[in-house]
């Protein structure tokens, strides 16, 4: 027991919580998860953070369907996962608890907002009596708080409207939980006032809200245990707490500087990747240019026409998104010119699950495109590492000249972690030379510029901009000659120009990390094949069975294609290789048709990531030979 | 972009080594003539002239022009004009497309880049028919057309290009055929003047799949009677004594009458510059078709901000007030925490 703010409670210290936040949509549930994240990150703890809302931006008040959640684990030591069973639900009304207490740990607690509680919510949520009376909850430690009536009572001499007063109930529960777990209360009263600004009424609200929440656990006497995370041992440097959204879109700016050319991005709003319209948007003193086209189709074909002016150029998008642009990323492949591809991947198919999470794009990236059409695949594999994914990704598109897809998903883009901030001068250089000078000799002895003569090394073609006096030559989609560029249907012309934009990508290979490797690397009975978001639940569920003895691989894919050159090495080392996706088995097919490895599948569709558990489970499961199937 | 002054060029100098694969008797090779021939007098550089076009007989344009020069997908060339134009404000770019890949598949481009004004010369080859895929209807097609994808006749109301481009607040609208060197000359060489977006709609014959479809009003013997030759300030007047003139009727539509002492002071004086492009419209409306007397010449010319250049604004505006971007600065404009 150590000194405590109020000598009744009694503080425990604990190594990690998994606190989730739920409510309707309107109450605010994703800025009360984000500001306990940002506490906690500034308090030094390791974090991870799973944001889960419907598509409807407010479905009918106090229904299952308009449940906004956001879950978090906060810890003192090294995670990679927002953590699979909460052991704290914060509900706000009826339908929160009935959606999600089914969640949470055994013995978990439960803080409701008691207000809510009456017979209309009751009734939305399908409640033919209130759960907190009729003893279905026993199995858990229920507290019921007033938070409606404290939070207007002390909202009441600040001149607040009542309606507006209400409004506040979210910086209650933040503050009671925020008691509840020590989490500093200076970081969110600070970002209150900052925020609220222009709004002093609603910042009073808030403020008076959050310190009655606080006032509340340390007096109320209804809780007589509270917890305690101590900062993480982290690597020493800088840390920010980041999404993925905005990792990337911070490097896509980096990029651009690294690469010393302007960034273009054309776009389209769509789930889950508009963040980053909005925040490229937001940098145009870096010569960021954003353009909102018409649709997706004018968006990659805007960016297509800024490559070929000589800008760093981007599109991004999801799933349906791509599957309009296709057309246009074959033509890409066909200028060889570079292009990113930012596919910030949802469920499908169709409209599918605008704001789930979903990892099944990877066959529409690899083959999505009508003819030969190759292109690198890069994929992120945590929220801060998008910073180094879109850097790579540009680095491969100017060196290669060549459209390339960056995968994301719903998960990295809105969850968050602490990001150790690179050192910007440790960033690479990626910039590559525009061609200035022609390149040959006509028939006549005449110099002339060949827009097809290739890097004997690369294969890439000349980067010739309009502007470049002498080296005027016209690219399209029709199939070209070799060299020349000339239009081509020479039959062993176009046999030639496949197989040469086939060995440009697959040459890659050479040029990107081998694979990413962790875990019983020399000895391990089993290997995990993961790639993109699935990184953080493998890393969890592996730590899990090597802590009970089991010997178990962990590779993990940041390039799709090509695959790293020692992949098939890696693969053949163990007796056995899952390959966990949030598909219906896309990268274990490419596995096993590219090395011919006996790959199991375990598949998951379900909107939402991996647990640890989950993984463990698949881990277990082939170990003992039960391989495969669905999570 | 490297000396001064422009160097001077001869119609060779921007043809480039590839032939035309046109069939005989198109009417692109009087377009591409006519624009090879005015282009050394139009002050440009051939490295800071780019064509852009879709898919189509008339996209296969920017392959014969001694220019950067991109052939691109069918009905995406005004997008892909569009990211250049933003990238690169410093280039003269030209975009050419036929009825079916800029009035069909990439209509909403059209709008779209009508509407921003994003600084193009925008270059529609109107021939009424489909051609590279071998004469099917195309959205410019008389009701009724025999095609052989409508062997008992179109039944889709056509769009009237000039009309359109006015609805999508185009700022410069101008028409003109291929059998009028000059007059095609004189509208291409305004529309490049123009800041923003610059459509002209050129009658095109195919004298393949749609011979003669404009026979009616752009022979030399119709013109006259046909054309009704808009300039900016005059009288909307026409007929081979002039004795036809354009007023508004009692409704507000445009009417053909015969000129009389009466009724003189009633012809409308056009306007291309005019805020209000409701007279332009109308003039626009007085013909349905190439068989009915048929306005050409400069619809409407009026000044709004080049996309382009509202966009790099912003961009220098940003600079000067935030200073130049520093990605150190922004790695750190989160709260950060020191371990």
């Amino acid at each position: 027991m150590t000194d405590t703010a109020s000598a009744k409670t009694e503080v425990r210290q604990l190594d990690s919580v998994i606190v989730r936040f739920a409510g309707d949509s309107g109450d605010g549930m994703q800025l009360t998860g984000d500001r306990f994240s940002n506490a906690s990150a500034l308090f030094g703890n390791d974090l991870a953070t799973l944001p889960e809302f419907p598509a409807e931006i407010r479905a009918p008040q106090g229904t299952l369907a308009g449940v906004s959640a956001f879950q978090l684990q906060v810890a003192s030591h090294d995670i990679t996962t927002p953590g699979d069973a909460p052991n704290v639900l914060v509900a706000m009304n009826p339908a929160a608890l009935k959606k999600e207490v089914h969640r949470l740990e055994p013995g978990g607690t439960i803080i409701v907002n008691e207000d809510s509680f009456e017979e209309r919510n009751l009734s939305k949520a399908g409640y033919a009596e209130s759960p907190l009376d009729d003893h279905s909850l026993d199995a858990y430690q229920l507290f019921r708080v007033p938070m409606t009536t404290i939070t207007k009572e002390v909202c009441k001499d600040l001149g607040v409207k009542p309606r507006d007063a209400e409004r506040s109930k979210n910086f209650f529960a933040l503050g009671l939980v925020s008691w509840l777990y020590h989490r500093p209360s200076d970081t969110t009263l600070d970002w209150i006032q900052t925020k609220f600004s222009r709004l002093p009424n609603v910042a009073a609200a808030n403020t008076a809200a959050y310190k009655a929440g606080h006032a509340f656990g340390e007096t109320a006497e209804l809780f007589h245990v509270s917890y305690e995370v101590r900062p993480a041992q982290l690597p020493p440097g800088t840390y920010t707490n980041i999404d993925g959204n905005t990792a990337l879109s911070w490097g896509l700016v980096a990029a651009g500087q690294l690469a010393k050319v302007p960034v273009f991005l054309g776009s389209y709003p769509i789930t889950p990747a508009s963040d980053i319209l909005h925040e490229l948007s937001k940098h145009k003193n870096f010569g960021v240019r954003t353009f909102q086209a018409e649709d997706e189709i004018a968006a990659v074909g805007s960016a297509l026409g800024a490559a070929y002016g000589g800008n760093l150029a981007v599109t991004t998008t999801s799933g349906p998104g791509v599957a309009l642009k296709g057309e246009t990323i074959g033509l890409a492949v066909s200028l060889e010119l570079p292009l990113l591809v930012i596919d910030i991947q949802r469920g499908g198919p169709s409209t599918g699950l605008p704001t789930k999470t979903e990892a099944s794009d990877l066959m529409m990236a690899m083959y999505g495109r009508h003819g030969e059409a190759p292109l690198p695949i890069v994929a992120a594999y945590s929220a801060a590492q998008c910073f180094e994914a879109a850097i790579e990704a540009a680095r491969i598109a100017l060196k290669y000249r060549t459209p390339v897809i960056l995968l994301s998903d719903g998960y990295l883009a809105n969850g968050t972690e602490p990001w150790v901030l690179p050192d910007v001068d440790s960033l690479p250089d990626i910039s590559v030379p525009f061609a200035t000078d022609t390149n040959g000799v006509d028939d006549d002895g005449e110099p002339v510029f060949y827009p097809y003569l290739r890097d004997p090394v690369t294969l890439a073609r000349p980067w010739a901009i309009p502007g470049t006096s002498g080296l005027m030559h016209r690219v399209g989609g029709i199939e070209k000659e070799d060299v020349t560029g000339n239009i081509s249907y020479d039959p062993g012309n176009h046999q030639l120009m496949t197989d040469l934009r086939q060995a440009k990508i697959a040459g890659i290979a050479d040029d990107i990390p081998a694979t990413m490797t962790a875990g019983d690397i020399d000895d391990a009975d089993l290997l995990v094949l993961g790639w993109g978001s699935t990184w953080g639940s493998i890393t969890a569920g592996m730590k899990r069975a090597r802590a009970e003895g089991h010997k178990v691989a962990h590779a993990h894919l940041t390039h799709l294609n090509p695959f790293p050159a020692d992949l098939g090495d890696v693969l053949l080392r163990y007796p056995k290789v899952i390959v966990p996706e949030m598909n219906m088995g896309q990268l274990s097919k490419l596995v096993r048709a590219e090395y011919l490895v006996d790959a199991a599948s375990v598949t998951k569709v379900m909107g939402q990531p991996y647990t640890a558990g989950e993984i463990y489970t698949a881990i277990v499961d082939a170990l003992t030979g039960e391989e495969g199937g669905n999570r | 972009m490297t000396d001064v002054v422009v160097p001077e060029t001869s119609k060779t100098d921007w043809t480039s080594d590839q032939e035309p694969r046109w069939c005989p008797g198109c009417g692109d090779y009087s377009i591409l003539t006519a624009i090879q021939l005015m282009m050394p007098e139009m002050g440009l550089r051939r490295e800071d002239t780019v064509f852009i076009s879709g898919i189509g007989c008339a996209a296969r344009f920017p392959y014969y022009m001694n220019t950067y020069g991109m052939h691109s997908i069918h009905g995406r060339s005004p997008a892909i004009a569009t990211g250049l134009a933003l990238a690169r404000p410093d280039l003269n770019i030209f975009v050419v497309g036929g009825d079916g890949d800029m009035l069909s598949i990439g209509g909403n481009h059209l709008i779209h880049v009508l509407r921003r004004n994003v600084n193009l010369t925008i270059l529609l080859f109107n021939n009424q028919i489909y051609g590279l895929t071998k004469g099917q209807y195309s959205p410019t097609s008389e009701i009724g057309k025999v095609t052989k994808s409508t062997p008992l006749g179109s039944l889709d109301e056509p769009f009237n290009p000039v009309s359109l481009a006015l609805g999508a607040e185009a700022s410069f609208v101008a028409r003109t055929h291929d059998m009028d060197r000059q007059h095609m000359q004189e509208m291409i060489r305004q529309a490049h003047d123009h800041d923003g977006s610059a459509l002209v709609e050129v009658f095109q014959n195919c004298n393949v799949f749609n011979d003669g479809a404009f026979g009616a009003i752009t022979k030399k013997a119709h013109r006259a009677e046909m054309l009704i030759d808009l300039q900016a300030g005059q009288p909307v007047r026409f007929g081979p004594d002039l004795n036809k003139g354009v007023v508004l009727d009692p409704s507000g539509c445009a009417t053909i009458v015969d000129v009389t002492p009466e009724n003189e002071a009633s012809v409308i004086v056009h306007d291309p510059s005019h805020p209000d492009p409701s007279l332009s419209f109308a003039l626009s409306r007085l013909s349905s078709g190439p068989y009915e007397p048929t306005p050409v010449g400069v619809f409407r010319s009026v000044r709004r901000p080049d996309y382009a250049g509202e966009v790099s604004r912003q961009l220098a505006n940003a600079q000067d007030t935030k200073g130049p971007g520093d990605l150190g600065k922004l790695l750190n404009s989160r709260p950060t925490w020191t371990v």
